[in-house]
């Protein structure tokens, strides 16, 4: 996995910015309307979900090669 | 000092100097701006800093925010200026923002007579602002008094974080005397927080005296102000409880405060009537009180200094002391509702108005006094 | 737990804020504490945040320094106060377009006008938002509001124009989308010593972007994108290309003029008050 995510689900409001700006469709909503990680492994890292998010509910951290494995 | 002729607007400006003042914000209108044009010339001579705004809204503004800042702030204007001001009083009065703010009447409603005196804006004062809130009103008689009620509205304001009305008139404001100040005056300091941050400060929670002592802005409490019913915190709160708290210890910190009622009175000892009349108009008032007695009445004068909070206890002893009581104001009848309020029926309460751009003639108030005079001996 | 540096600029009690799903107000929001973040000159203690009234102007609550929420379009008199109070404090002000183009108007342009050193922080959401979607100044021609129920025929305010012509030394526009850009724009407004104007482009998915059949937030956004141009190339642009939705953002106008302050002090000095 090229990154690592952390969720605070208690501020998402489910507006599915961070799901519609993912370049690869690694993220969606679910039952309840919260972001949930769908396909973690096509994740480039690229940020873009946090860079929108307006609730500060979800971080991406990039992964080093090293620690990844 | 040595005495120098001043008038009440100029002594307003050197008494808010002397009361600590550094921050005014105004804009020019008629009759109250020669407080701007004093204070546009003294302030930078302290240190101090005068602005003159886009508006009569933003003056209120501008004051507010330097207050936060933990400056000593006033503003001054007529009807006009002081009916746009209205709702950042509220802010000030819900904030809990110490500010002094001047209205010199004139005669209105609107645009009016600009440069005739009244007293037209006494229940403006009290309840110009919207909400339940409260307030404290003076009103001086002369340019000395101008000086000295000036200094104790800025120390109101800031006891008792509140916005203070200092109610004069254009008779007053315009009145020339030869007056000595004092070369000091007894200042309230800023009240400042008991507590640290890490103590788990809150801006919002009163002393003893039902007053909080809010932080200035940039000493590091990191405080929120807002015009939204508010908790300890300082932060807005739906609930209900808070509100009628908020509500009822904002009213509670001044209505308790009886040190703040200050009334004139003279003649009272041996007085079957009275007088009772404040700022421009007592003037006029003393001179018909002097006049009847030498005529044999014993007539009494009584002035209200601290307009706000009424001097209901005041008035409703000397009720029922009196035969009767006039009430001198220069307009359609204001004051007089508050009286006859107080006076709860002890005495009958006559009404002497006056709304013609002019000021009273000693014998128009005289005749109301012997009019009474007449009615109630006649009756009785 | 923070999971970025900037989260402690927030009073994170105090979150999540009471905006909108979709609403692009926290964007903003997170922009200004990354562009204080950059400046070592802004710190919690020494930045006061003002705002009005309106959706935007709630930002205050969440930020995590003195902050004043003062009454519907006063705060430029009330930041004004403030800072002429206390030269060395730092002054923003996060406004709405009804709050600082309608009813705070004058405010606006007398700050200009002054050039009071204030960083003004407009959030364009081309409504008013908290009273449920009337019609304001910065509502483009053509757009429903609910007092505007057959499309707008009031002719829109540019903010940036107005700030500009009023005296404003700093002047730029960016949106929710473009949030690097923004957090630069505001970075770039906090280190002008004078008045600073962004004007930033939010969606408002509710009480605009529902009426007007924009669609999700993140289609309005997606608007955003499609139709910002940059100064730069919007400069180059023929007229007949400025059409439809197109929009300019980046720096309009940056110009070195004497701020209030330091104006005044030389009334203290002329004045023999010495140092305030």
């Amino acid at each position: 996995m090229k990154s690592e995510f952390t969720l605070k689900l208690e501020r998402c409001k489910g507006c599915g910015i961070c799901v519609a700006f993912c370049p690869k469709q690694v993220l969606a909503l679910d039952t309840l309307g919260k972001v949930y990680v769908a396909h973690h492994e096509q994740c480039i890292a690229c940020g873009q979900c946090e860079l929108r998010c307006p609730d500060y509910a979800i971080f991406m951290d990039k992964v080093k090669k090293e620690a990844a494995k | 000092m040595s005495a120098r002729l001043m008038q009440g607007n100029e002594a307003i400006a050197e008494g808010a100097l002397a009361a600590g003042v550094r921050f005014f914000g105004g804009y020019p209108i008629t009759p109250s701006t020669e407080i701007a044009e004093s204070l546009a010339k003294l302030l930078p001579k302290v240190g101090g800093t005068f602005i003159q705004m886009e508006d009569e809204i933003a003056s209120m503004g501008v004051v507010l925010g330097a207050s936060l800042a933990g400056k000593k702030v006033l503003t001054a204007s007529s009807g006009p200026g002081i009916s746009l001001k209205q709702e950042l009083i509220g802010y000030a009065s819900a904030a809990e923002i110490p500010a002094v703010i001047v209205n010199v009447q004139r005669v209105g409603p609107s645009t009016g007579q600009p440069t005739a005196p009244s007293q037209g804006d006494v229940m403006q004062a009290r309840w110009g602002t919207h909400g339940d809130h409260s307030i404290i009103v003076l009103s001086p008689w002369s340019v000395r008094e101008a000086f000295d009620v000036t200094v104790k509205a800025v120390n109101y304001a800031e006891r008792f974080r509140t916005p203070v009305i200092l109610l004069t008139d254009e008779i007053v404001g315009h009145l020339r005397e030869n007056v000595e100040l004092p070369a000091e005056v007894e200042v309230y300091p800023r009240r400042t927080p008991k507590t640290s941050r890490a103590e788990g400060y809150e801006p919002y929670t009163p002393d003893d005296d039902l007053v909080p002592n809010v932080a200035n802005f940039g000493e590091g409490y990191h405080i929120h102000v807002t015009g939204l019913i508010h908790d300890e915190t300082g932060f807005p709160s739906g609930s209900p409880k808070v509100t009628r708290e908020a509500i009822k210890r904002m009213n509670d910190k001044i209505a308790r405060a009886e040190d703040i009622i200050e009334v004139h009175q003279e003649f009272m000892d041996d007085a079957e009537f009275a007088i009772v009349s404040f700022g421009g108009t007592a003037r006029t008032a003393y001179e018909a009180v002097l006049n009847v007695r030498k005529r044999g009445f014993k007539v009494g004068f009584v002035r209200l200094v601290t307009i706000f909070p009424f001097a209901d206890k005041v008035i409703r002893k000397l009720a029922g002391k009196v035969k009767g009581l006039v009430v001198a104001e220069l307009n359609f009848g204001q004051l007089v509702n508050e009286v006859e309020r107080a006076v709860a029926g002890q005495c009958p309460v006559k009404l002497c108005a006056k709304y013609d751009m002019t000021i009273f003639e000693p014998e128009e108030i005289e005749q109301s006094i012997d009019e009474l005079i007449a009615e109630v001996n006649g009756n009785g | 737990m923070v999971e970025r540096s900037y989260e402690k600029f927030f009073r994170r009690n105090r979150l999540p804020h009471l905006w909108c799903p979709g609403c692009g107000n926290g964007i903003v929001m997170k922009a200004i504490v990354q562009a204080i973040e950059k400046n070592p000159n802004y710190t919690q203690d020494n930045t006061v945040i003002v705002s009005g009234i309106g959706c935007s102007s709630r930002a205050s609550g969440y930020m995590d320094f003195d902050t004043l929420h003062t009454a519907h379009g006063r705060a430029i008199p009330f930041a004004t106060g403030v800072k002429l109070a206390r030269p060395e404090l730092n002054v923003i002000v996060i406004t709405g377009d009804g709050d600082c183009t309608a009813i705070g108007g004058n405010h606006f342009i007398h700050g200009c006008r002054r050039n009071v050193d204030l960083t003004v922080i407009l959030f364009n959401n081309n409504i008013y938002g908290m009273t449920g979607g009337q019609a304001s100044p910065m509502t483009p021609l053509g757009k429903k509001a609910t007092t505007a129920p057959y499309g707008s025929v009031d002719r829109p305010f540019d903010a940036c124009k107005l700030a500009e012509a009023a005296g404003a030394t700093y002047v730029a526009r960016s949106t929710a989308f473009h949030v690097q850009h923004l957090v630069k724009t505001i970075e770039d407004g906090l280190k002008n010593r004078g008045f600073s104007f962004i004007e930033a482009l939010v969606q408002c998915p509710t009480a605009y972007g529902r009426r007007n059949k924009m669609g999700e937030p993140a289609k309005m956004m997606a608007w955003m994108r499609d139709n910002a141009v940059m100064k730069t190339a919007w400069d180059k642009l023929s007229d007949d290309k400025k059409t439809g939705d197109k929009f300019p953002i980046g720096l309009f106008y940056q110009a070195a003029a004497t701020d209030y302050d330091t104006a005044y002090q030389q009334v203290i000095n002329a004045a023999g008050g010495g140092i305030k």
